[in-house]
């Protein structure tokens, strides 16, 4: 068959692969276009910054945005260590088919599979009752962080697993030692994919609407510590829009700084990876 | 006799050659000719991964400030006894090493070994080149300074030292902070080597040190060889390539295998080895190898 044959040739299952990919965009042009239409036009710093009044209806969301800060804040300083020293353990001391290993990847598969409900309920029952932390920022970031950790722990585990082993032997070789050769050459290299499983991570936590009611409550003043309530922006979104009425305006204008804030935390994050990589001297993808 | 050999496919495969002429040909462990000066002095050294023998009671002294290149088929051991001398062995999973090996008075095989002392003195060149993905100067860096090294100055001349040493720094010393991984394979490879030899070691082994590379960059290494030997440094290489190892070496040892499990055939000055060797087994192989 000549070229110019197969040119003229219909391509059936190319049009129908590439529509694929155009109607994902499509909804997703939609969905952001949506919100931004709704909501853009009547944010100010102001609605940053200042206190919700009337139920939300009017105000802004600036307590809402440092108890989500200070949620998030928890949330990652508690799972990121966790789950690094974890990946640690599950790539480089224990053997991939050990049985224990493979019991805890079991687990935390099911456990990333588990609806975010269900945390709740956990995280209520654990550390709001059982710990005595009440419905406070604590309680919701300590949900939120065992929420995220699977995916954390998966993702980190991973990327030390898709350092080749020759690096390793290499660093062996040159007399560094197995613990030094972890912190000096496969934490470096595998940092960068550690970042990416953090910002999956934050991504669920900021979305995160149903473990939060039962642990860290909505209340909308601003958090005097830890220890106080906090409403994330999430549910106020969803109290906003379900339980106020005249609130959309405040909802729409509501999730478009949470969009922004996930689009400006991922840009962060991609900055520090890139920062590292120079910093650490890293010079190819890993 | 050469024509059989040819005819096996490809590399003689372990198991395959073990009969020549309808015969088994069964070399009984070989014993190695002492040597004047040792480094190391093995004996009855048997490595197995798991429920698989890899070795099988290999004795054999390897001389000190000479060339020793380790010729066998494929899958005779040759890499996994390179391992043991500088206690790799001891980080791969599932590896268990019997035997004794004596590493000038230091026995590498009791308990409580100083792993990074010894690998200090002892360097190793992977098959593959494998430069950290890291700047070039940053892979020399990153050994001298895990060994003590903090001043900034020393650490430049030992850089500098170590690219002279294997011809590289002419190539590259514009661009130490650019990637190791934009290199040549031949350069990589050199650059690997010049790893190892910024910590000065006493000894080099090298494990199919040319066998990814082209005819020049191998040229371009054992150029380097002869070079480390004259500063006396003691080299062991493992090599597919008789040529190189007639080339290269001043001893020769010759592994084979039987049942999976490589063994030690004749070892002695290469010169003998190739040209007089005295085991048959041997013979077939120099004959075929070389032709």
């Amino acid at each position: 068959m000549s070229k110019r044959t197969v040119a003229r040739t219909f391509d059936w299952p190319g049009t129908v692969l590439s529509a694929a990919p155009i109607l994902v965009c499509l909804v997703f042009v939609w969905i952001i276009g949506s919100v931004l239409a709704h909501g853009l036009d009547q944010i100010s710093w102001s609605f940053l910054t200042e206190a919700p009044t009337r139920s939300g209806r009017a105000g802004g969301i600036g307590p809402i945005l440092v108890a989500t800060a200070l949620i998030l804040a928890v949330c990652i300083t508690v799972a990121l260590p966790i789950a690094v020293a974890t990946a640690i353990l599950l790539a480089e001391f224990v053997s991939s088919k050990h049985r224990g290993a493979r019991a805890v990847r079991l687990s935390l598969d099911v456990l990333a599979g588990v609806p975010s409900i269900v945390f709740g309920i956990f995280g209520n029952a654990f550390f709001c009752s059982f710990l005595k932390l009440g419905f406070s920022i604590l309680s919701g970031g300590l949900t939120l962080a065992c929420m995220v950790l699977p995916v954390l722990i998966r993702t980190s585990e991973e990327s030390f697993r898709s350092v080749p082993l020759s690096y390793r032997l290499g660093a062996f070789a040159l007399g560094f030692s197995k613990t030094r050769t972890i912190f000096k050459l496969l934490l470096p290299l595998a940092l960068p994919g550690v970042l990416v499983g953090t910002l999956l991570g934050i991504g669920r936590a900021l979305a995160e609407t149903a473990a939060l009611i039962f642990t860290s409550g909505y209340v909308d003043r601003m958090p005097s510590s830890l220890l106080d309530s906090g409403r994330a922006l999430s549910i106020h979104i969803f109290d906003l829009s379900m339980n106020i009425t005249g609130a959309d305006a405040a909802a729409y204008r509501s999730a478009v700084v949470l969009l922004a804030l996930l689009l400006v935390i991922n840009g962060i994050v991609i900055c520090a990876s890139n920062l590292w990589k120079r910093l650490a001297g890293l010079t190819a993808a890993v | 006799m050469r024509q059989q050999l040819m005819e096996a496919p490809g590399r003689p495969h372990c198991g395959r050659l073990t009969a020549f002429n309808g015969r088994e040909i069964l070399a009984a462990n070989g014993r190695a000719e002492a040597v004047a000066e040792s480094l190391w002095r093995i004996s009855d050294l048997s490595v197995r991964y798991g429920a698989k023998a890899a070795l099988s009671s290999v004795s054999i002294d390897l001389p000190r400030k000479a060339v020793t290149s380790i010729i066998g088929p494929s899958g005779c051991g040759k890499s996994t006894f390179l391992y043991c001398l500088n206690r790799l062995s001891a980080s791969i999973d599932g590896c268990r090493v019997n035997g004794r090996i004596l590493m000038a008075s230091t026995d590498l095989t009791a308990p409580g070994v100083d792993d990074v002392a010894l690998r200090k003195r002892v360097g190793f060149v992977f098959q593959k080149p494998n430069p950290f993905p890291l700047s070039i100067r940053r892979n020399l860096e990153l050994p001298l300074k895990e060994h003590g090294m903090r001043d900034r100055a020393s650490i430049d001349d030992a850089i500098e030292s170590g690219l002279r040493a294997v011809g590289l720094w002419a190539e590259v010393k514009d661009r130490l902070n650019s990637s190791a991984q934009q290199l040549s394979g031949g350069q990589q490879q050199r650059l690997c080597i010049a790893r190892a030899l910024v910590l000065q070691p006493d000894a080099l082994l090298m494990d199919e040190p040319c066998s990814a590379l082209d005819p020049m960059a191998t040229a371009v290494i054992e150029e380097l060889i002869h070079s480390f030997c004259e500063k006396n440094l003691t080299i062991v290489i493992v090599t597919h390539n008789l040529r190189q190892a007639k080339r290269l070496g001043n001893y020769a040892a010759f592994f084979w295998c039987r049942a999976g499990a490589g063994y030690l055939v004749e070892a002695g000055p290469a010169q003998r080895v190739f040209d007089a060797p005295h085991n048959e087994l041997t013979k077939l192989y120099v004959a075929g190898g070389v032709s």
